[in-house]
């Protein structure tokens, strides 16, 4: 047989060369997300939305508390979305710029359901995974802690919250950041139970590594994948419980608003013909909702390719 | 003859787990399984003790007690002479762990999908010597990784990019990277095909010729135990039938057990296998949660008598270090 000795020594260089870089199963998720149509169409709608929330105070001319007493005298009809007075989305029945109101509930919403997943991401990740890793009976007493906690409706804990300590902000980040972890620490306690039966846990042990060491560098970086899925569609689910608590008026306090605010003044006024005061928050509310959804999804099928 | 000190020496071990039957009420006592059932032996420096035994016998749990990964129920390891490793403090333990590595039977499940080569190979040094600079780390890992066949290049890649063979060689690396004084093989090459398991055997046997290792190998495959022991161990339902130097426990097996086990081996000559004389054992394994009573193998042994059923044999010492647990030993 003939060997192309050229081949044989390009084969060898090749072999030889320096460092090859690894594509990890990050990088192999990334790829598939990338390719993922309804998922990047809705990272680029998200995208959108969060750069309308930094960038759009920029171009309108009326700040949200600022009330525009030319258009009060006739609301229905000189509130009109318009682009002549700046008052882009319309105004609401106050004489309020919609559109300085829509930015201020987005950052709002947004911020609320990016503070509790996260709270939910950090706390129930390191929970779950501890009491999973840890198994026996300190595991048996931190979930029944949790199952305690889930045992209680979230939503009247939240309004409780609401009711003793005053309308605020602050509140409502505590009372979701509370409740929001609880089903994301049982999701990764059953996976860490899994994994603890893996032979590179075994190895660890075996060298000797500290049990915290091996949750944080074993166990957590292997359910991140869920961790992350879960997490965007958790987003939605803090925004909704938000815009629930100010849709009944508990929410934030005047003149901060949020999307659920928002849409519970424009059911108000929609009988004066003042559609527009429903529309548009509502709409970026259900884009927004949409778009996380998708995300999650197209996260999902990228880092779980064997469920498909 | 004179012999070194042992590195480990093994008294009694005991391990039995629990296990509860489903809706019993949590005041029952549970029933006992028990899986190792008084285990002696030594293990000297530089020496290969295989272990072999059917599925189930445990071979395993044996090997995981022994390094205090599951706990034992009674019995004694002392390491180095000196310390219990069963009765050690964490820190000690910690210590001592630095000095016993494992390979796992499954290449790829032992390593962390999610890290690098390197980062899998520079644990155990990472954890013990912590304030190791950088780069010493990733030289230190390139070092062990052309010492056990690697190409160094491949220090960036990931777990799921080896084969099964090569992922083997990684798990060897790890347990390499530290210079540990026992390496316990747990069924290291059970996983792999044939040619892949000499490459995986011959680094093996290499690299206990070049560092001095002792090896704790446990396989269910005759062949290649005898290939690498200097000692082998013969396990039934957690009980030693016999312990013996590797050639002698070929040339002149004592227990019943053993030779049924040395006749199951293939032979790879067609024409010598049909003609082959192998008398099979009949039935299975006993189950470990309710042992036969005297000689835990007399359920299924040929030469079984009365006095089997009563008394259970003690495995004797002997002078030419060939002990067998047997009331009517072959030979």
């Amino acid at each position: 047989m003939v060997v192309d000795k050229q081949k044989i020594r390009k084969l060898a260089d090749n072999l030889a060369e320096s460092e090859v870089r690894g594509r990890s199963l990050w990088a192999d998720a990334r790829h598939r997300f990338l390719r993922n149509r309804a998922a990047m169409t809705g990272l680029v709608v998200l995208t959108l939305v969060v750069l309308f929330s930094i960038a759009g105070p920029w171009i309108s001319p009326w700040n949200y508390e600022d009330i525009d007493w030319d258009v009060l005298e006739d609301v229905a009809t000189l509130g009109r979305p318009s682009l002549e007075n700046g008052h882009y989305f319309g105004t609401d029945d106050l004489g309020r710029d919609l559109y300085s109101r829509v930015i201020q509930g987005t950052q709002i919403s947004l911020m609320v359901g990016l503070i509790g997943s996260l709270i939910a991401v950090v706390v129930g990740t390191l929970y779950g995974a501890i009491a999973g890793y840890l198994g026996g009976r300190i595991d048996g007493f931190m979930m029944r802690l949790v199952d305690i906690l889930l045992a209680i409706p979230g939503m009247f804990v939240l309004i409780l919250l609401m009711v003793m300590f005053g309308r605020s902000i602050v509140m409502i980040f505590i009372g979701i950041g509370l409740l929001s972890w609880l089903d994301m620490s049982r999701i990764i306690r059953g996976q860490t139970l899994s994994l603890k039966q893996k032979e590179f846990i075994e190895a660890a042990v075996a060298t000797g590594v500290r049990p915290l060491t091996i949750v944080t560098r074993h166990i957590v970086p292997n359910v991140l994948g869920i961790v992350v899925v879960y997490a965007t569609l958790l987003v939605p689910g803090m925004i909704m419980a938000e815009s629930f608590i100010s849709f009944l008026g508990l929410g934030v306090q005047e003149p901060q608003t949020s999307w659920g605010a928002l849409i519970n003044e424009g059911t108000k006024t929609l009988q004066h013909g003042m559609e527009w005061q429903l529309l548009f928050p509502l709409g970026f509310f259900v884009v927004t909702l949409l778009s996380f959804y998708f995300i999650g999804d197209g996260l999902r099928d990228a880092l779980d390719p064997k469920d498909r | 003859m004179t012999r070194p000190d042992p590195l480990l020496s093994v008294r009694n071990l005991k391990v039995s787990f629990d296990i509860r039957r489903k809706g019993s009420l949590p005041w029952t006592r549970p029933r006992q399984l028990k899986a190792v059932d008084g285990v002696s032996f030594d293990l000297y420096p530089g020496e290969t003790l295989g272990i072999v035994g059917e599925s189930g016998c445990g071979k395993s749990t044996l090997a995981r007690a022994v390094i205090s990964m599951i706990p034992a129920r009674g019995g004694s390891a002392v390491w180095l002479g000196d310390t219990d490793i069963l009765q050690a403090r964490p820190e000690k333990l910690r210590l001592i762990r630095r000095d016993v590595q494992m390979i796992f039977q499954d290449p790829l499940a032992s390593l962390n999908p999610r890290m690098t080569i390197r980062e899998i190979i520079a644990e155990p040094l990472i954890t013990h010597h912590p304030k190791t600079p950088k780069h010493q780390v990733t030289e230190r890992v390139r070092q062990v990784m052309d010492r056990v066949g690697l190409l160094p290049n491949q220090i960036n890649r990931y777990p799921h990019e080896f084969s099964g063979g090569q992922c083997q060689r990684i798990g060897i690396a790890r347990a390499l990277i530290l210079e540990p004084k026992l390496i316990i093989c747990d069924e290291p090459v059970s996983a792999l095909d044939v040619s892949i398991q000499a490459q995986v055997i011959n680094l093996l046997m290499d690299l206990q010729k070049e560092m001095g290792l002792s090896l704790i190998f446990i396989a269910h495959d005759l062949s290649v135990v005898r290939h690498i022991s200097t000692r082998i161990m013969v396990l039934y339902l957690g009980n030693v039938c016999e312990v013996s130097p590797a050639r002698e426990l070929y040339d002149r097996p004592l227990h019943p057990y053993t030779r049924a086990l040395i006749a199951s081996v293939p032979i790879p000559d067609p024409e010598k296998e049909r003609h082959k004389q192998t008398e099979l054992l009949e039935g299975d394994l006993p189950s470990p949660m309710d042992p036969p009573s005297g000689c835990v193998f007399r359920t299924r042994c040929p030469r079984a008598q009365p006095l089997c059923a009563e008394q259970k044999p003690r495995i004797g010492d002997s002078l030419d270090g060939h002990a067998v647990a047997c009331h009517f030993p072959l030979d």
